[in-house]
């Protein structure tokens, strides 16, 4: 990594400073908050009676925390980074990118004041009400010009394929943020959606599945493909690979929202349009998966000595497990079983914590020493010890909600000898209740990991190099 | 659907799949110009790219998942208006009251289309209906003697009464208590049956407006004062005289009347509390007391099953008591 710190003062680093020391910040407090409510829906009593400590209210923080805080936090820091090194030119606006960051960060406060105290637009991962759309709208405007207009005024023939996944993402996520946000404000804290019932749901989830496929997978490929090689020292493994597979995945995940409503009023056609373009983006999913775990050929023995790879190697392992299993609930018959229970969240949380959190975290690890011009980051070793706490962490999370989820969709279809429902629903949930202790264990240590990575970043920005690096631990770890 | 929309999914759709096929054959060939597992000539802040040859085995899969998608595609319903060479669908779409679902059925059966909501109902019905048959046949009093029955009963009761009347279905505020033995609308299995059937809509009216603050504080002292709870005498007297308002459904004696669901005011069980704050409530806001009709959801066989159950909580004891044993 010897030319990756090597400081370009045309770049503009300061904005990439600013959204990468708050992908760790905001890391913290969305994880944490999914941690305070994990632990009520093992120990109900600590809502404390209070409405915006409670479950309903603070769950759509923890999702917006997570995914728009931390998640865009990452994806701005990475894309704008990105951007400017491949093209070998600095920002098209510096003043567009102050912007950027500063209007993102007041999305995030005013989503955090105004969703627990409970004013919301009830569409999933698109709670916030119309004054903060409108805001995040200009903010992405002003990113996407920004993005756009450096990669114009680049000073390489070709654009990279980091930065295909970046515009795609961008620009399919205003299509999708304006397109389910559309609604008819009452007053400056309410309004309503202007789609009505089953138009209404098939918005949402065109939305929210999309969330996924494009905030959450076409920005993080568009870090991967930057990083991997990058941390790597290797060759980008097919350049065909990447190009056959990003317009598969675009052109096909657009398509997935249905699955979000089998068995509903959608109508029929709808859901097995959704079904049969879910199981083909399989086949996509992976390449990028294959993509950047090839890529790695040749340089396998470096997983041995170095973490921040390693966090990025197994995010790419999560990554395709989850695009297997994705594809797999897509199945009607899969779905009847997994909808609704806690197998979702499980694999909601193999994707968000093992691929998009690790693939930032790898990333975030990568950029910081470069950011602020020092050597490397202050402690490899406590690197290391972030990464088992976040690997392990993950597979209690995971593992906990697979068995939990399983569990309830069996026990929710048991039926007696004269076809009674064999459990009441309150059965199945006392059933689930020791797994929620398990999911909360796990997302302690992943927050305990979040805040090693604090320091760790505290200590190399202020200018530490850790002095007994324990090399000798490190290779045999 | 116009047949505009539905060229327009099918011309998307069908054009999504084969321009991945098309774009997947075209990779596979090498029209780059580079030889084959030579790096690309572009180079990005150090990183170069190869020119490999797809996977093949990802290829593979690539295919294979694409001629299953347009398989599924051909047999079900997808491509906008076709409705796919199975014929197949899950329910009847777009019915919106009882009458139209039954319509549905018998059109569907007609037309040779299977709907598979239609088709699973009609199966579990075969199966399972002599069972509730054989119950159907015997009373009510039979049946809470009977073990069997009152654990399908159970069964019923925690998955669609259990919500508001509680596991144990002793109830909670405004969810009448169903082991007691004392009913609002009168506890013979009849009754009983008819509440199941029916549903309930009990209606208090607030009394604020026309009593006024002072009012409701004289007739809630009267009111306490039938079930014998220490109450301002002076207030209660002054309350007995409007209670005449309160005597057309509570009657005059405040034991109240089963026919409209008034509840008895003497027995000390309240619905709503029994503290005075409660009560002043209730008197100032009134209540609305809502028992949805369990008929179309049901059936009158499972209800009769389900009121065995509620039968039983207050006059067998003993079954109940094995039951809770056996669990």
């Amino acid at each position: 990594m010897s030319d990756a710190i090597q400081v370009h003062p045309e770049y503009n680093y300061k904005v990439v400073r600013q959204f990468a020391v708050m992908t760790v910040v905001w890391g913290i407090i969305g994880m944490t908050v999914g941690v305070f409510i994990a632990a009520q829906l093992y120990w109900p009593a600590l809502n404390f009676d209070t409405p915006w400590l409670t479950f309903s209210r603070l769950r759509p923080l923890h999702t917006n925390a997570v995914i728009f805080a931390f998640g865009g936090c990452a994806l701005f820091a990475t894309s704008f980074y990105v951007v400017q090194r491949t093209s070998q030119v600095r920002l098209f606006s510096d003043k567009l990118a102050a912007f950027t960051f500063w209007g993102w960060q007041a999305v995030i406060v005013l989503a955090a004041i105004t969703l627990p105290m409970g004013i919301t637009s009830s569409k999933e991962y698109a709670e916030l009400e119309w004054p903060i759309d409108i805001l995040i709208t200009l903010v992405w405007l002003a990113y996407i010009i920004n993005f756009f207009g450096t990669m114009i005024i680049r000073k390489v023939s070709h654009i990279y394929v980091a930065n295909w996944f970046f515009g795609a993402f961008m620009i399919t996520v205003a299509v999708l943020h304006i397109g389910n946000n559309m609604a008819v404000p009452i007053s400056l804290t309410k309004s309503y959606s202007i789609y009505a019932g089953a138009v209404d749901a098939m918005m949402q989830w065109w939305y929210g599945h999309n969330a996924v496929g494009f905030f959450l997978t076409a920005g993080f490929l568009g870090m991967m493909y930057y990083f991997v090689p990058k941390q790597a020292g290797r060759p980008v493994y097919s350049y065909r690979l990447s190009v056959v597979h990003f317009w598969a995945l675009i052109s096909l995940y657009i398509w997935a929202g249905p699955h979000h409503l089998h068995y509903t009023a959608l109508p029929d056609w709808t859901q097995s349009l959704g079904m049969a373009m879910s199981v083909i983006l399989f086949v996509p999913s992976w390449g990028g998966m294959i993509n950047g775990i090839m890529t790695l050929s040749g340089a396998w023995h470096k997983l041995r000595t170095d973490p921040i790879l390693r966090f990025l190697v197994v995010s790419l392992s999560f990554y395709g497990m989850s695009t297997f299993e994705g594809p797999m609930m897509a199945i009607k018959t899969v779905n009847a079983l997994s909808h609704y229970t806690d197998w979702t969240i499980g694999h909601v949380h193999s994707g968000a914590l093992g691929w998009v959190a690790m693939v930032s975290i790898g990333s975030i690890y990568h950029l910081i020493p470069v950011l602020f011009n020092r050597e490397r980051m202050y402690s490899t070793h406590l690197i290391n010890v972030h990464f088992w706490l976040a690997t392990i962490g993950v597979v209690f999370y995971i593992v906990a909600m697979w068995m939990s989820g399983v569990l309830q969709g069996l026990m929710w279809r048991a039926i007696n000898a004269d076809g009674t429902l064999t459990y009441s629903f309150v059965e199945a949930l006392e059933a689930s209740k020791p797994f929620y202790l398990v999911r909360f264990i796990g997302g302690v240590l992943i927050v305990i990991g979040m805040l090693i990575m604090a320091y760790n970043c505290y200590r190399t920005i202020k200018g530490d190099l850790e002095e007994t690096v324990d090399n000798k631990a490190l290779q045999t770890a | 659907m116009s047949s505009f929309w539905s060229i327009w999914i099918t011309v998307i759709t069908l054009g999504s799949i084969l321009g991945c096929f098309i774009f997947l054959r075209w990779c596979l060939s090498n029209k780059t110009g580079v030889q084959e597992g030579d790096d690309m000539h572009h180079e990005f802040d150090g990183i170069i790219e190869i020119n490999n040859q797809l996977p093949r085995w990802w290829t593979y899969l690539f295919y294979i998942c694409i001629a299953w998608a347009l398989i599924y595609l051909l047999l079900y319903p997808g491509l906008g208006n076709f409705k796919g060479l199975w014929n197949w669908q899950s329910s009847n779409q777009g019915i919106l009251s009882l009458a139209e679902s039954k319509a549905a059925v018998e059109k569907a059966k007609e037309e040779g289309v299977i709907s598979q909501y239609d088709r699973e109902v009609a199966q579990a019905n075969e199966v399972f209906a002599p069972i509730f048959d054989s119950y159907y046949a015997k009373s009510i009093e039979e049946l809470i003697q009977d073990p069997a029955a009152l654990k399908i009963g159970q069964r019923l009761f925690s998955q669609n009464c259990s919500q508001c009347h509680g596991s144990d279905a002793r109830g909670q505020r405004g969810f009448p208590n169903l082991t007691d033995n004392d009913w609002l609308y009168g506890g013979t299995p009849d009754k009983i049956v008819e509440t199941l059937i029916k549903g309930r809509n009990a209606m208090m009216p607030a009394w604020l407006d026309s009593f006024g603050a002072d009012g409701i504080e004289e007739v809630v002292a009267y009111a306490l004062s039938l079930s014998g709870r220490k109450v301002d005498e002076s207030l209660a007297d002054k309350g007995k005289d409007r209670f005449v308002a309160c005597a057309a459904c509570h009657g005059a004696d405040g034991k109240g009347n089963q026919m409209i669901g008034a509840p008895n005011l003497t027995d000390n069980i309240w619905l709503y509390g029994g503290r005075e704050e409660n009560v002043t409530e209730t008197l100032n806001y009134g209540r609305n007391g809502v028992m949805p009709s369990f008929k179309d959801r049901l059936g009158e066989k499972k209800i009769h099953l389900v009121a065995a159950y509620v039968y039983s909580l207050s006059h067998n004891t003993a079954a109940q008591d094995a039951m809770v044993s056996k669990n």
